[in-house]
């Protein structure tokens, strides 16, 4: 079963001139974790948005957990939880009365918000800042405890935001950990990022969007094959270029290319390992010793590039996917 | 009854920041009080009012009324910190009433005028003001200060929800406040302005709330009275009918924009 469908998804802003989402169509399968990639301005947020029922697109459907978002939205929110790109908690209350307050809105009695309160800290690692104010916990904390006030009435489908934006490797690090242990809890996650090794990192299945459409989607295994398979990397010294790159040539099948600047020859290999095998052997028959040699996977970057035509770190426009709020500085 | 419930826990909230940010009830005292003293010793001394008690019996009522418009801005500012902060995100995302945040934010907002009003009327008791109609019209006259900040704090979510910056916000809220309080007649007769600026003042709501307090707390309302005009005569009812008009035009359009933000 679909926990989340959007079908055709259309949104624009400053009448028209901006047009956020293009007819964009994903779904996620009940219990598995989709991961929307894409740059700044693809339309990441403003997708999530509308499937938390922040946001009414222009045209197209969606349903969360079976409901229709734009018929019933307040039905949704009785089954979602949504954190963003900023932790949406509030700064000047400590941890605890941030999820004791947002237990009680979740209609909790005032024990009961308490007792949940106090168990999702401890599953977080907060127990020990739980009665300070939030404006003195590091990036990494408030996150973790903005996604604990998502999960205070263990919402079927989840929804976050570029979880891991402008955190410290360490607070990335924590915070996929915490993510992967809900997934084994079983939640149906719908995750944006812009890092490539997120996405790879934590989800089942990657959609990339470009320019408010999914330009593709698949397993990160897929994808990468979409791109093409393995490809030989060798460096060698630059008298030797000539004679190594025909043995590469030959081996692979493929023409063989060169980076003059690091001397390094490359081609596709379909073969993998034995391949690599069989090129050291006719290099060593050769009398040639290779510098460096390796087997390399494409990267998502690659994936990004070719599907693309830019790199996905880039910013091509101006973030207008959160309305009118501005963006958070990099 | 469950809007009730998520709106109350909502001015909890709000209650909750005073205590955890003292400062911010301090402050919002402090102004008010120094406004007190400064107007009663630099202008008491050389404003002729011709009634018992000198000008402290009819400053305390402009400072009253100039406290509460002043709501607004706090109102505005409270939310476009929420907003921007993506707290408001949050809180459309939760299965409550969609209008509790914004009802929540009023009242809290009122309950801290509560106290700042106590403590101005120490203050004022403290350098001279003495009202003299009884507890009752004085009750009467609080809860028409009261009601008038509820008011003007719709006003102030209009504006906190259609800023794009905190800063704007205050430049705004202090633009629509500022002039209102002193086109009025709340620290000077009114008699002395141009013709234009009179007819602005007597008919400004800040004139007319300021006219009201002041027949409440047992003066004669002197500064202003120009022409006998309708508001000037009938200050009470004429400031109730603007409380009536401000909220029939903001509390729906407000509540409206904050399903909508950032929409």
């Amino acid at each position: 079963m679909k926990s989340v469908i959007a079908e055709d998804l259309v949104k624009t802003y400053r009448n028209g001139a901006v047009r956020a989402l293009d007819h964009l169509s994903l779904d996620v399968e009940e219990g598995t974790v989709l991961s929307v990639l894409g740059p700044n301005g693809a339309g990441k947020t403003t997708c999530v948005r509308i499937l938390a029922t922040l946001l009414r697109p222009d045209s197209g459907h969606a349903m969360v957990g079976g409901i229709d978002v734009i018929k019933h939205p307040e039905k949704v929110r009785e089954v979602i939880g949504l954190s963003g790109q900023y932790a949406a908690v509030d700064e000047i209350l400590t941890g605890w009365d941030n999820l004791v307050m947002f237990g009680q809105l979740y209609h909790l009695g005032k024990k009961e918000a308490i007792a949940r309160a106090d168990e999702l800290l401890e599953r977080f690692s907060l127990t020990e800042s739980a009665k300070r104010p939030i404006k003195t916990y590091s990036g990494g904390m408030r996150r973790r405890l903005d996604l604990a006030a998502s999960l205070i009435v263990k919402p079927k489908v989840l929804f976050l935001d570029e979880p891991t934006t402008g955190l410290d490797p360490r607070g990335r690090q924590e915070m996929w950990s915490v993510i992967e242990e809900l997934v084994k809890g079983g939640v149906t996650l719908l995750l944006t990022t812009q890092y490539l090794e997120e996405a790879d990192q934590l989800a089942d299945e990657i959609a990339v969007i470009d320019h408010g459409k999914v330009i593709a989607r698949g397993t990160s295994d897929a994808l990468k094959k979409q791109v093409g398979g393995e490809r030989l990397e060798i460096v060698v010294e630059a008298h030797n270029i000539a004679k190594a790159m025909e043995v590469v040539a030959t081996i692979s099948g493929n023409k063989a290319t060169l980076d003059e600047g690091l001397r390094m020859i490359s081609a596709p290999v379909s073969t993998g390992a034995t391949a690599l095998i069989e090129t050291l052997r006719s290099l060593d028959l050769a009398g040639i010793h290779p510098l460096d040699v390796g087997l390399k996977r494409p990267s998502l970057d690659d994936v990004f590039l070719s599907l693309t035509g830019h790199a996905a770190e880039e910013t091509n426009e101006e973030e207008v996917t959160t309305g009118r709020r501005k963006k958070a500085k990099k | 009854m469950s809007a009730f419930k998520d709106t109350m826990i909502i001015t909890q909230r709000q209650l909750r920041l005073l205590t955890r940010v003292p400062e911010v009830l301090i402050f919002s005292t402090i102004q008010p009080v120094m406004f007190v003293l400064l107007f009663r010793y630099v202008f008491g001394g050389s404003i002729d009012t011709g009634q018992p008690g000198g000008y402290v019996q009819l400053l305390m009522p402009g400072i009253f009324v100039q406290t509460v418009a002043f709501t607004l801005a706090g109102t505005a500012s409270g939310l476009a910190e929420d907003l921007k902060k993506g707290l408001i995100d949050r809180f459309r995302s939760l299965p409550i009433s969609q209008s509790a945040l914004v009802v929540g934010r009023t009242l809290g907002d009122s309950l801290l005028n509560i106290v700042v009003l106590a403590v101005m009327g120490i203050a004022g008791y403290v350098v001279g003001w003495r009202p003299t109609s009884g507890a009752l019209s004085v009750a009467i006259g609080f809860i028409f200060l009261l009601s008038f900040g509820y008011a003007l704090s719709w006003v102030g979510i209009y504006v906190g929800l259609s800023a794009s910056d905190a800063r704007v916000v205050q430049n705004v809220s202090f633009i629509i406040t500022f002039p209102l309080t002193f086109l009025s007649n709340a620290f000077a007769p009114t008699t002395g302005m141009p013709r234009a600026l009179q007819y602005f003042a007597e008919w400004n709501p800040v004139s007319t709330m300021v006219a009201a307090c002041r027949e409440l707390f047992g003066l004669e309302n002197e500064f202003g009275a120009t022409a006998g005009s309708f508001p000037s005569e009938y200050p009470l009812i004429t400031s109730f009918i603007y409380m009536i008009i401000i909220m029939v035009i903001f509390i729906p359009i407000s509540v409206r924009k904050y399903k909508r933000a950032a929409d």
